[in-house]
């Protein structure tokens, strides 16, 4: 089991990469206007299927939102 | 005559017919958004990034603008430059721009920009390849180091965000707009159409605003007169203003009135 810390709520999870982070965390893989950051730094969507989660990351996962 | 296709707006690489840039929010309903948009006639509408709200529905705001307007996501709730440049970054991979309203809040209360965090942030973007538009103070200074680091806009305060208090210090306006050679945009403050017609007759190349439509009592029509004031206030920046004089002038001839 990993601790992880998504979108500032912790979760134990067993998710080996983003790509099954997203799935876990009810998010279509495939949706469009998506982006991933891990420890600060984004994740581009073509390393989803190969960029591991691991054991104390801090993990931002946002999409576009109405705003001024 | 004169023709707003021939006074077009050029931020970066992009030409714009439109000098009114729109929020996208707080709107009652998405509907009124796009209405309201649709008004406004503008070209550039904001729009912010926030973490995933899976009870959306998996619709963004971004489903219902994409193709007919020219996205710019800005970092509006970012309090440091590293939280700005993460938002902006996230920006890029999820909306696929390298365009940004770049926002570095100080204070909660005033919601006015940290300047610090502002050009530490404003520094690394441009470095990074992105077109930054910064959210500045009304300070002639700052938006001048601003320009210097290469930011592509300079978007002063008219007054603080959602206060709706016009622009409130006309004169720096007039010198930010006259020290610096890129488009000087305001942004916040404005609260009705005579504010941004004030904002242009000062020189301002553009005018973005939010709430003063979005919160108005009817939206539609608020963008509506938005847009005729910012039109209405560039066509009198260009025709050039008469001087102000303490005393009257006729306008009628002096000659030939009955009785002399």
């Amino acid at each position: 089991m990993t601790t992880i810390r998504v979108n500032g709520e912790d979760r134990d999870l067993r998710a080996a990469t983003v790509f099954d982070l997203l799935l876990a965390e009810d998010v279509d893989p495939k949706a469009r206007f998506v982006a991933v950051a891990i420890n600060g730094v984004v994740v581009p969507r073509g390393r989803w299927d190969r960029e591991p989660v691991k054991d104390g990351d801090e993990i931002e996962i946002v999409t576009p939102a109405p705003g001024g | 005559m004169y023709s707003p296709l021939e006074d077009p707006l050029t931020i970066a690489d992009k030409t714009f017919t439109s000098r009114f840039l729109i929020g996208s929010s707080p709107f009652p309903n998405n509907q009124v958004m796009l209405e309201s948009i649709e008004a406004s006639g503008a070209q550039i509408v904001t729009v912010a990034i926030r973490r995933i709200d899976l009870s959306a529905g998996g619709e963004t705001v971004l489903d219902l603008l994409e193709g007919d307007y020219h996205i710019l996501p800005n970092t509006a709730g970012c309090y440091t430059a590293k939280d700005a440049v993460l938002t902006a970054q996230l920006a890029r991979e999820a909306i696929e721009t390298n365009w940004i309203k770049l926002e570095v809040i100080g204070d909660r209360e005033t919601l006015y920009p940290d300047v610090e965090h502002l050009l530490t942030a404003a520094d690394e973007l441009v470095r990074d390849g992105f077109i930054v538009m910064p959210y500045c103070t009304d300070d002639p200074i700052t938006c001048r180091k601003l320009v210097d680091i290469g930011c592509a806009a300079v978007m002063p305060l008219g007054a603080p965000i959602g206060s709706g208090m016009g622009v409130l210090n006309p004169y720096n306006i007039e010198i930010i707009r006259a020290e610096n050679d890129v488009p000087v945009i305001i942004d916040a403050g404005i609260g009705t159409a005579s504010d941004a017609a004030l904002a242009m007759e000062l020189g301002c190349d553009g005018v973005l605003l939010a709430s003063a439509v979005s919160r108005a009592h009817d939206p539609v029509r608020m963008a509506t007169a938005m847009r005729h004031g910012i039109e209405g206030g560039r066509h009198a920046f260009l025709a050039g203003r008469i001087p102000r004089k303490h005393h009257a002038e006729a306008s009628s001839p002096k000659s030939g009135v009955i009785g002399t």
